[in-house]
């Protein structure tokens, strides 16, 4: 992946409030930054600073109060296929087996294929994510990681040119966590998407990204923007690499420095490693 | 084999503390023997009436009842649950509303059912329905409301259109509150039937209670009130299954 492809999103001096009793409450405020085609953007800020309010707005969730959300040069207009999103939540349909949840978007008039195709590529994600063996279960019977695969799986199904992820492996282990992030980076290696992710971990954003926003505490702004050094593919050991421990003090630093100018302000939160 | 002996044995064991429990209150001379029937007596009376007084004409008569009273009943309060549940705004006003008449007994209500239904047949059904459908709407509304948006939200990213959204996503999220209106629906009109058939009624197991009690026939009156018992467990059971298979994929506890 290269960070030189055309610019596909752009934030332009987006701003997004939201009317309180006590007046309007900036959430994100003047931001501005391009992902480009095969870019992988993590942002990174403290908890609660509008992070995700940035990635709702690109899936289509909220429309910015002020600025523009392009995507290809037009305005974000609603949610669509095009852009996969994951939660934390998983978000997995507990009322569809494993199997239907993947083909819940091909059965949508929006990406309809007929079900010899439908199957094809349920067996194709099956494998990938290692669901194979609970095709035919229900999520409830799914552990967290794997209900994350799952979402991913679903999300892959579709073919979304974009996949936006709102701290999707927040909730799982360090374990289960560190083999998401690598499993994700396997998949992407195979087809590869424009990403965007927000995180608050330091390491998960280096590990996986080609680029990092960090952003301020509320309301959220561009702090700073960083290259990460490394080219995919990817593996643990780029860990112990002194680039990735340089960048990991220059980020943290900036974060930490954040998330004291936040303090007071919103309730604490720990940072994962 | 033993299992299922077991398993039957304690099934029936809660029952036959039961009847152990009402001989000794019999026995124990705590009580007017007059005032309880000992359980064979009511035995003998449950055949006499099965065989010689048309009780299952009774239960018949009841069951359909209840059975009209709450399908129409869940049929209305299905689609008005849904709406105040699904719209905010709409839950604001008519939240007070619903509560208002769901905690009016229906009992008091039966004068004036006689009054504008007179005292046939639709006047017992207008009065279970009225019970089923507010203790319906209640369930339904609760429900929806509180269905997760994110449910709805991924439907989206997926490029589902409205339509999709309300017949793939909010359709079988919403079945669960259905069969549990039921449920609630069915309970509180069996409980709700006495009532009912006390609007001059000939035949049904309230209406047998009713006249038993003219009498003072205390055995008549606890067949009466051992078939409603027995009638709406076998049908919470019914739907009990019908639950447990549409609804397989809920997490519950202990399974």
């Amino acid at each position: 992946m290269s960070a030189s492809g055309l610019p596909r999103v752009r934030f332009d001096h987006v701003t997004l409030a939201f009317d309180t009793p006590k007046g309007l409450l900036p959430v994100v405020e003047d931001v501005s930054y391009d992902i480009r085609e095969g870019d992988f953007v993590a942002v990174i800020g403290p908890s609660g600073c509008g992070k995700t309010t940035m990635m709702n707005m690109l899936a289509g969730f909220q429309a910015p109060t002020a600025g523009r959300v392009l995507l290809d040069g037009r305005p974000v207009t609603g949610p669509g296929p095009d852009r996969g999103v994951m939660f934390q939540e998983y978000g997995v349909f507990p009322w569809l087996t494993v199997e239907e949840n993947i083909a819940f978007g091909l059965t949508l008039k929006a990406n309809r294929v007929p079900a010899r195709e439908r199957a094809e590529i349920c067996r194709r994600y099956l494998d990938l994510m290692g669901l194979a063996a609970f095709a035919q279960s229900y999520p409830k019977h799914l552990s967290g990681g794997m209900r994350q695969r799952l979402a991913l799986a679903r999300a892959y199904a579709v073919r979304p040119q974009f996949l936006l992820m709102d701290e999707p492996f927040g909730a799982l282990d360090a374990q289960t966590r560190s083999n998401m992030q690598n499993l994700l980076l396997e998949i992407l290696a195979v087809e590869r998407k424009t990403v965007m992710l927000i995180t608050h971990s330091v390491e998960e954003a280096i590990y996986l990204a080609s680029r990092i926003v960090i952003v301020t505490a509320r309301p959220a702004r561009v702090r700073e923007i960083v290259e990460v050094p490394f080219g995919y593919p990817r593996d643990e050991a780029i860990h112990e690499r002194p680039e990735f421990g340089e960048l990991r003090s220059h980020i943290r630093d900036l974060v930490m420095d954040e998330y004291r100018a936040q303090q007071g302000q919103v309730r604490p939160v720990s940072f994962s490693e | 084999m033993k299992d299922g002996l077991r398993r039957s044995l304690l099934v029936l064991s809660p029952w036959l503390a039961l009847v152990a429990v009402w001989y000794a209150v019999r026995l124990s001379g705590l009580v007017n023997p007059a005032l309880v029937p000992a359980p064979h007596a009511v035995a003998a009376r449950f055949a006499d009436l099965l065989w010689n007084q048309g009780l299952l004409t009774d239960v018949a008569v009841s069951t359909r009842r209840v059975f009209v009273g709450v399908a129409v009943g869940i049929a209305l309060a299905v689609p008005v649950g849904f709406l105040i549940g699904w719209f905010r705004a709409a839950r604001q006003f008519a939240d007070p509303v619903v509560n208002f008449f769901r905690a009016l007994p229906p009992i008091a209500l039966i004068p004036l059912v006689i009054v504008y239904f007179g005292v046939d047949e639709p006047a017992k059904i207008v009065i279970l329905i009225y019970a089923s459908f507010f203790s319906g709407v209640i369930v339904m509304m609760e429900g929806v409301a509180q269905t997760n948006p994110l449910f709805v939200r991924v439907a989206h990213t997926l490029g589902a259109t409205p339509t999709e959204v309300f017949g793939r996503v909010i359709v079988p999220l919403t079945v669960p509150h259905i069969l549990t209106a039921l449920r609630v629906a069915l309970g509180v009109s069996w409980a709700t039937l006495v009532a009912s058939e006390l609007v001059a009624a000939q035949r049904g197991l309230g209406s047998m209670i009713q006249n038993a009690s003219t009498y003072f026939l205390l055995d008549v009156i606890y067949v009466g009130i051992i078939c409603i018992g027995l009638v709406a467990l076998l049908m919470d059971l019914a739907l009990r299954r019908l639950s447990a298979r549409f609804l397989a994929w809920q997490e519950r506890a202990g399974s």
